[in-house]
This record gives structure tokens, sequence and C-alpha cells, in this order.
């Protein structure tokens, strides 16, 4: 319990730092941070579905996507959501995503393991399909470029500023969301399939329907995050559906700590961080993060926040050995 | 005692008619009949590989049946789903040990608690927050001596533990029937004697059905025995009556 109010304090400690130094840096970096901002949202919402239900998914960018497409249609083409109608696309993002999901999931569900890993694949193909070929509406390979940000009361979202600490307030409900939702008794009910699914069932625990609705809630989240990435980005192409895109934002889970939430913010900040250094000095800057990515699973399979624990069980270890020694004598 | 049939004013918490499983040519269980009322205390023996797990995955829903039904308090639940005949009362635990390793003790007791309350899709608020959940859970560990171990992840207890968590998870639920998958599996005699005084010490109007190879925890425990041999139960009787039976004596030993 300690330990926990601990972690909590460590998070709005660190939460706060961004909040107090970001403003006072470039607008390269106040750009780069709201990109890692809106797209951890993505992140944690995969971490739901992987850290805590057990569910390897490889189609997350698919709600990024309807959430980015929605808005920039909309902005593009209808005019909406460039004032205070911007909240209502941040609604609609949320329930496309989680229409979307619904759909998907009736498919995807009903697999584990690698199977529904494959079948989410496919899903997420079958958007990046509709981007890439629907020309008339998602303007095909070149995407839709986004000619304003939003402007509403006094607050004007093109200054980088303002659009930052919008994002971060954002990011912040869907963190405490998504830690309240953890943390609940369907949350823990989520931890129990991961662990043991069948015993779930002989439980009295619907597991298809908690699986489906966790499912639905990552879809939904999925979609804010599209809302917000692609007013941060500035244009919405096919490369947001991309599996890469997807594959990113596992990897960027497992590389923080699955299971954990912040893990995952902490893996995309690495990730986008490392990317925009990387590619000024060397051209091969891809090579490296592969090599981060693989030398993680192979050593760090629990993240970077799987780090203290095993600090503490390598100590543990030591210990028992001291005390199975200790009866002998 | 429970004699089986005596009391049939009452329902049957369980009963089973005709109840059958193929797979494929191989016939696991063979019309199996029987019925179970409050309070009585049954097990199942037999040779291994007689079919008794796969009786109990019939039971519990985890297998669908290929004739037959089940019916629970009288109700039929032949087809229904494993959670829903876990909502009318019954409980199971697994003769591998079925846990959630990487959660703490304390954790297992509370989501076998939320199983059956509608409260376990609540997703706003924190489960630390459901102050009788917790209070019940520490009595289910204080009965069971757990409280100690709480905090401590499932994975490191020892092996006579998780056995006997096993049946915690399993009482959990309130159940009106508890089906024990070889409890003792596993166990040192002593465990084994310890398991034996702690399910004797239960509610007394909780029906037991108990499959088990270890002879003293069946005849410590049980007040009536069906055999079962190839998938069909072979005789059904008292204690006594079993031990002395040429047949089960017969199927134990070999016919040569």
């Amino acid at each position: 319990m300690q330990s926990h109010s601990w972690k909590i304090l460590m998070v709005i400690a660190a939460l706060a730092a961004v909040l107090i130094i970001v403003p006072h840096t470039g607008s390269f970096v106040i750009l780069l941070v709201t990109r890692a901002l809106a797209f951890s949202i993505l992140v944690m919402s995969l971490d739901i579905l992987l850290g805590y239900t057990g569910l390897a998914s490889l189609g997350q960018a698919a709600y990024l996507g309807i959430g980015a497409y929605t808005t920039a249609i909309l902005a593009t083409k209808y005019n909406v959501g460039l004032g205070w109608d911007f909240w209502l696309v941040i609604l609609l993002g949320i329930l496309f995503g989680a229409a979307l999901a619904a759909v998907f999931g009736l498919l995807a569900i009903r697999a584990s393991g690698v199977y529904f890993l494959m079948i989410t694949l496919a899903l997420g193909q079958c958007v990046w399909g509709l981007a890439y070929r629907w020309n008339s509406l998602t303007g095909g390979d070149n995407g839709i470029n986004m000619r304003q940000r939003p402007k509403f009361g006094g607050i004007d979202l093109a200054n980088e500023m303002t659009f930052f600490f919008l994002v971060f307030g954002i990011f912040c409900v869907a963190l405490l969301l998504m830690y309240t939702l953890v943390r609940s008794p369907f949350g823990r009910s989520l931890a129990g399939i991961r662990e043991r699914e069948l015993r779930m069932q002989i439980l009295g625990y619907n597991t298809w329907l908690h699986k489906y609705i966790a499912f639905i809630i990552a879809g939904a989240f999925g979609g804010l995050s599209g809302v917000l990435w692609a007013h941060t980005a500035g244009i919405v192409s096919p490369v947001n559906v991309e599996l890469t895109t997807s594959v990113d934002a596992l990897l960027m889970a497992v590389l923080g700590g699955s299971g954990t939430l912040v893990g995952g913010v902490i893996g995309t900040f690495i990730v986008f961080g490392l990317r925009e250094f990387l590619s000024t000095l060397v051209p091969w800057w891809q090579y490296v993060l592969g090599v981060v990515y693989v030398a993680t699973i192979l050593y760090l399979p629990t993240g970077l926040m799987g780090i203290p624990e095993r600090l503490r069980q390598q100590r543990a270890g030591g210990d028992r050995v001291v005390k199975k020694l200790a009866p002998v004598t | 005692m429970g004699e089986d049939t005596a009391t049939s004013s009452q329902t049957p918490v369980l009963e089973l008619k005709g109840l059958s499983k193929s797979f494929g040519g191989l016939h696991a269980v063979r019309g199996v009949t029987f019925r179970i009322m409050p309070g009585d205390r049954k097990a199942i023996i037999g040779p291994n590989g007689a079919g008794k797990t796969t009786l109990f995955n019939l039971i519990t829903g985890i297998f669908p049946a290929s004739s037959g039904e089940v019916l629970l308090f009288g109700r039929n639940v032949t087809g229904w789903a494993s959670h829903r005949r876990t909502a009318m009362g019954m409980a199971r635990t697994f003769q591998v040990t079925h846990l959630f390793p990487r959660l703490t003790v304390l954790d297992n007791v509370l989501l076998a608690i939320k199983g059956l309350r509608p409260s376990k899709f609540v997703m706003w608020r924190f489960m630390s927050s459901y102050r009788d959940v917790y209070d019940k859970a520490h009595d289910l560990l204080e009965q069971a001596s757990f409280l100690d171990r709480k905090d401590t992840e499932v994975r490191y207890l020892s092996h006579g533990e998780q056995r006997q968590l096993e049946i915690v998870l399993g009482l959990a639920s309130d159940p009106k029937i508890l089906l024990l998958d070889e409890p003792a599996a596993g166990l040192s005699s002593g465990e084994s004697v310890e398991m034996t005084k702690f399910l004797t010490k239960l509610d007394p109007k909780l029906a037991i059905l108990l499959i088990e190879h270890d002879m003293d925890v069946v005849f410590d425990l049980a007040h009536s025995i069906s055999v079962l041999h190839f998938g069909e139960v072979l005789e059904t009787g008292a204690p006594e009556q079993i031990k002395n039976s040429q047949k089960v004596q017969e199927i134990y030993l070999g016919t040569g």
C-alpha cells in the first residue's frame, strides 16, 4: 500500500515537472512532447489489452486512424471541429473508436493468443486498405492536410504552447480514467482473465463479455488519441494506420513495461525522443531502435518499469540463500 | 447420514440423469445417474482414466454433454455456460491448481468473492473501496489461517498451500454444492490429514462431491461412494460396503 502511494506521488511529480519545464523549452521540444503525449494515450489503451487482459493486439493503429480521419474529414470537408465544436469531434472520435472496436471485437475476442494477434492484424490492415484506396474520402496515399487548428473562446490552439496545455490536460484525464479502470473491480477481473481464464469462468465471470468491454474501451481511448494526433501532426495519412504504427505502439508498451500504464508513456517518450535525436545523427537510426526493442524483449521482458522489482528480487534472492544456510549450522 | 433417496421431499442440489460424453469413439462418461441432497458428502473413486474429471467438466459446463441431463436445484442446466451454473450456487476446485499465480492471495480471494456480484462490472470505483468484500476476504483467509500470507503472490506459495487456497476460492462464492477434484493431490500424508480436517470443519449444510485417490481422505469425509470404471458407475454404497466389495477390489487390483 505504501509503495503504491509512493508510486502515485512519483507520477504526479513527473507530470508536474513536464508541465513546468516544457513551456520553457523551444517550440521543437514542445511539439515533440505534445506528439508523444497524444500517442501515449493510444499506447496506454493498448496496455489495457496487452498488460492487463493479456491480449496482444496488432491492430491498435486502426482506432487512432478512425479518430484522426474523422477529425480531418470533418475539418476539411465540413468545417466542423474548428471552434467550440472541437469538443464534439473529441466525443465523436471516442464514439467511433468504440464503435469500430465493438464490431472488430465480435470477430477478434473469440480467439486468444497468437490467433487474436493475427485477427487484429488482419482487421487493422482492412482499415489501412480503406484509408489507402478510398481516395474520395481519405485522399488516398496523399492523406489529408489539416489547414488549421481549432479556435474557441479566447483560446487559439494554433499556438503550440496552448495546444500543449490542452493535450496535456486531456492526457491527464485519460491517465486518471484508465488508472481508475485498472484498479476497479472490472479492471481486476481483467487481470484474473490474464492469469487464468478458466478459473474466472468457474468463479462466475462471463469472461467473453469482460474482454469484449475491455476491447471497446481500448478502442474508445484509441479514437481519442487519434483526434489529438490529427491536430498535432497536421496531416492524416495511411501511415497512421499502417502495421508499423501498431507495432510501434506495442513495442513502446513493452519497452516501458506492460501492465503498468505509465510504463507505456515512458516507452513512448523514449522512442519519440530517440527517433528525433538519432535521425539527426545517423542515417541508419532505425537499426538502433531495432536493437533497443530486441534487447528489451530478450533481457528486460518486464520493461523499464520492471527494473526496480528485478533489483529487489535479486537482493531478496541473496537473502534467501543466507536464510537457507542458516538452519544448517 | 446422507442416504441418497431417503429425503425425497427435498429437491436435490444436483441431479444427473444418464449423463454421457464421447470424444470421437471414446466414451469417457456413460449414462451416469445420481442425485446429491443438501449436506451430502459423496465421493467418486475409480482408476485413472475412469472419466472422473470429465464428469466434473460436464457438471460444471466446461464440456458440453453428448447426452443426458444435469439438474441444479431441480433446474435443467445442461446447455448452460459455466458462469451461470456458478451463479446458481455451484463451485469447484481443479485437480491441477488453477489459481492466479501473479496476483496476491488476497487478490485471488477478492476476485473469487466478486465473481457473483453485479459490481464486478464497476469501473469507476477502486476495488479497495468495497469494505464488505474486504471484510469477507479477511474472514475467509482467517478461517483457512492464511492471513499472514495475504500479500504473498500465489506463485510463491508451496504446493500444499496452493491446494488449500483452491478450496478457499471455491468457498468464496458461498456455494450450496462444492465439487472437489482431488484436493489432496500431491500432498504429503501430513498435509493431507490437515486438508481432511479443514474439509470436515466446513458447513454441514454444504453438499460436497469429491474425487480423490487418497482413500484415507475419502473414508474420513464421504458418506456415500460411487465407483466409476470406464465411464460407468459400477457400484454405489456406504464406505464400508465399497471397501469390502469384490468388484471394486477387482478393478483396482486387476483380475489378470
